[in-house]
């Protein structure tokens, strides 16, 4: 028999081509070949030419006191004094100006549960003790009329306070209704899932505009005589049914991606369907949805601007609000846009950080 | 893995009985058909026959993750029928193994060993999480108690899977092609760990073509085709001689290359 040949490993080398640096970077991502390079400089060419503009109006030009006079003077920019003046009412909309540090404190502290729901150390059985006292106490300050506080009726809630409560408040709703739905749809029972079926068909095929016009004018037709519902829960309702049924389809779609054996093993183990359903098939359904459940939330997050339809100022109304009774103000309307813009943006983009984020966690099982 | 015959350490008790059981899919789909098998307690079976014979089919029947029409099956003396509590009973006693391993890729090997004890039998969590170590040192993993299951090779997620399943101290286990989805080199890692269990005195229905292990540890061999029985005898008898023009088929396949 021959001899045996020792097998001897090659030593590992760097790669040929260097990809870390500013200069190897900008080569491969923006002159790689000729059509990049002409995207680059078409898009370098217009950057140059709008961004000076933007910069000049926004803040070399522009002028930040609350003078409408100051404004008109000719050359002068963006007059960011239209925020000064009117800040607060474009931010608490009608809500009486002497005591509207009750909207400020209730909106920090729904903002404070809305962090804390989003952070790990939080995720126990208290935070839904925390959820009903913060809930309790928004409300409380909002509405008032025990404890000294004066009585203040929700048409006259508005601005960014009634933004984040509608918002947060359908999203906290919307979901668990999405995920029954979801797998309502998928019940062995007929008439669940020709329910569920309805429900998200009916809604799905409506604007919200109308879902929010019925809660608020349908709905009280029906109501017996003498019962009336206020129309921020009505409005609330409305939003929650209609963020739930796009919800449901994402989640359904989540369900119907899971593998048959999951479902088997579970049950070879005896879990009940709820077990099933709880620990095996819903937490990797919805990680596998994460994105598009929060781009729901985005969504109803601006979708919420629409409450103005019924007479709820939320922060888009408001803006309309204190500007629109205002000739002196009215014409600079872009910059209470921009103003609220920015504003949308910062809650928007935190959403989609944090969607990130829980991407990362939930695929942490996946990483070899 | 050993070579030893298979030993009589069947009891005379039944512990499945199929008794003229039939099974549809859909309206027209025939199969199973007449099915009749008495499992002894502590008889180890091995359940073979050509794809789409109703092997699956009929191991699933037996822990209901199918259900038969017509018929009656009995198992460790509770009839399965749409009775949820007697399914219920059931399932606590008969662990699956399955070929795609069927792991919960979200919790840690640890957590998808305790989870059933746990939540199914209400066992305080330290003394679950014992119990799931001292069965992933039985299938030789215990190492990787904190890894989740996709950081595994398939042989030690399979080994897992049959340490998850004998974490309901089962009475019975069944084993859907185990070893088909594995590389070859695996495969002999998860053959050595059921063939151990063999030694257990557990009942055992395995469906496999890995005729090795049929010959060393199944009491009985049973040949299915088209959704019947077609000849169940020792492995000895079984593969030396066969009684029926399919099976002699079959063997000639598998074995003749
Ligand atoms: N849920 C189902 N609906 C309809 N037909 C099915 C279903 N499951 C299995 N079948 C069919 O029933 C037959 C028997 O399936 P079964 O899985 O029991 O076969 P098998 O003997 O295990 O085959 P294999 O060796 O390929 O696993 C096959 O023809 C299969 O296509
Ligand atoms: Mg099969």
């Amino acid at each position: 028999m021959a001899e045996t040949i020792i097998f001897q490993s090659l030593p590992s080398r760097p790669a040929p081509t260097q990809t870390e640096g500013l200069v190897p970077w900008a080569k491969a991502n923006l002159f790689a070949n000729w059509q990049s390079t002409l995207t680059t400089l078409v898009v370098g060419a217009l950057l140059l030419y709008f961004i000076p503009q933007f910069v000049n109006w926004a803040i070399l030009t522009a002028t930040t006191v609350p003078n409408a006079e100051a404004c008109r003077t000719p050359g002068v920019g963006a007059c960011w004094g239209v925020i000064t003046e009117k800040y607060r009412l474009i931010i608490f909309g009608r809500y009486p100006l002497e005591v509207q540090w009750r909207p400020l404190v209730a909106t920090l502290l729904l903002l404070a549960l809305l962090v804390a729901s989003c952070t790990r150390a939080f995720w126990n059985k208290w935070l839904l003790v925390l959820w009903v006292v913060i809930i309790g106490t928004f409300f409380t300050l909002m509405y008032g009329n025990v404890l000294g506080l004066t009585k203040v009726t929700t048409d006259r809630w508005g601005g960014l306070p009634l933004t984040i409560m509608l918002s947060s408040l359908s999203m906290v709703m919307a979901f668990p209704l999405a995920i029954a739905v979801a797998l309502g749809r998928r019940s062995k029972l007929p008439a669940i899932r020709t329910f569920c079926t309805i429900y998200v068909e009916l809604i799905r095929g409506v604007p919200l505009i109308s879902v929010l016009f019925m809660a608020s004018f349908m709905f009280p037709l029906f109501m017996p005589q003498g019962v009336t519902i206020d129309v921020m829960i009505r409005v609330l309702a409305g939003l929650t049914l209609f963020a739930a049924a796009y919800m449901a389809e994402v989640v359904r779609g989540g369900l119907q991606a899971m593998p048959k054996g999951q479902a088997e093993a579970a049950a070879s183990l005896g879990l009940s369907y709820w077990q099933t359903q709880g620990r095996i098939i819903l937490p990797q359904a919805l990680a596998m949805v994460v994105p598009s459940i929060v781009n729901n939330f985005i969504g109803l997050f601006k979708d919420t601007s629409l409450v103005g339809i019924v007479s709820l100022y939320e922060l888009t109304g408001s803006l309309g609000l204190a500007l629109n009774g205002d000739a002196d103000w009215r014409p600079y309307k872009l910059e209470g846009y921009v103003f609220i813009t920015l504003i949308y943006f910062s809650f928007c983009f935190a959403m989609s950080r944090y969607s990130l984020w829980i991407e990362k966690q939930v695929n942490k099982s996946k990483l070899r | 893995m050993s070579t030893t015959p298979a030993r009589a350490t069947a009891s005379t008790k039944d512990i499945i009985v199929f008794d003229k059981v039939n099974k549809w899919y859909g309206n027209s789909f025939h199969v199973l058909r007449d099915i009749n098998l008495n499992v002894k307690q502590g008889e180890r079976i091995v359940v073979c026959g050509p794809s789409g014979s109703g092997k699956s089919t009929l191991i699933r029947c037996i822990n209901r993750l199918e259900e038969h029409q017509e018929g009656h099956l009995w198992v460790d003396g509770t009839e399965l029928t749409d009775d949820v509590k007697a399914i219920d009973k059931i399932r606590k006693e008969v662990g699956m193994v399955f070929q795609q391993f069927n792991l919960f890729p979200h919790l840690t090997v640890l957590e998808n060993l305790t989870l059933s004890p746990m939540y199914v039998g209400k066992v305080p969590k330290k003394e679950a999480e014992e119990k799931a170590m001292m069965q992933l040192k039985r299938v030789r993993i215990a190492e990787q108690a904190g890894k989740y299951p996709l950081q595994l090779s398939g042989g030690q997620q399979q080994r897992v899977a049959i340490a998850r399943a004998l974490c309901l101290t089962p009475k019975i286990m069944l084993f859907d092609e185990p070893t088909s989805a594995l590389d070859p080199e695996m495969i002999k890692e998860v053959l050595d760990v059921m063939v151990a269990m063999a030694d257990q005195g557990i009942t055992m229905i395995c469906v496999t073509h890995e005729m090795g292990f049929a010959k060393a540890v199944a009491d009985r061999v049973i040949f299915m085709d088209q959704g019947q029985i077609v000849e169940q005898n020792n492995p000895h008898d079984f593969f030396n001689n066969p009684q029926t023009d399919r099976s002699k088929d079959f063997l000639s396949k598998i074995l003749g290359h």
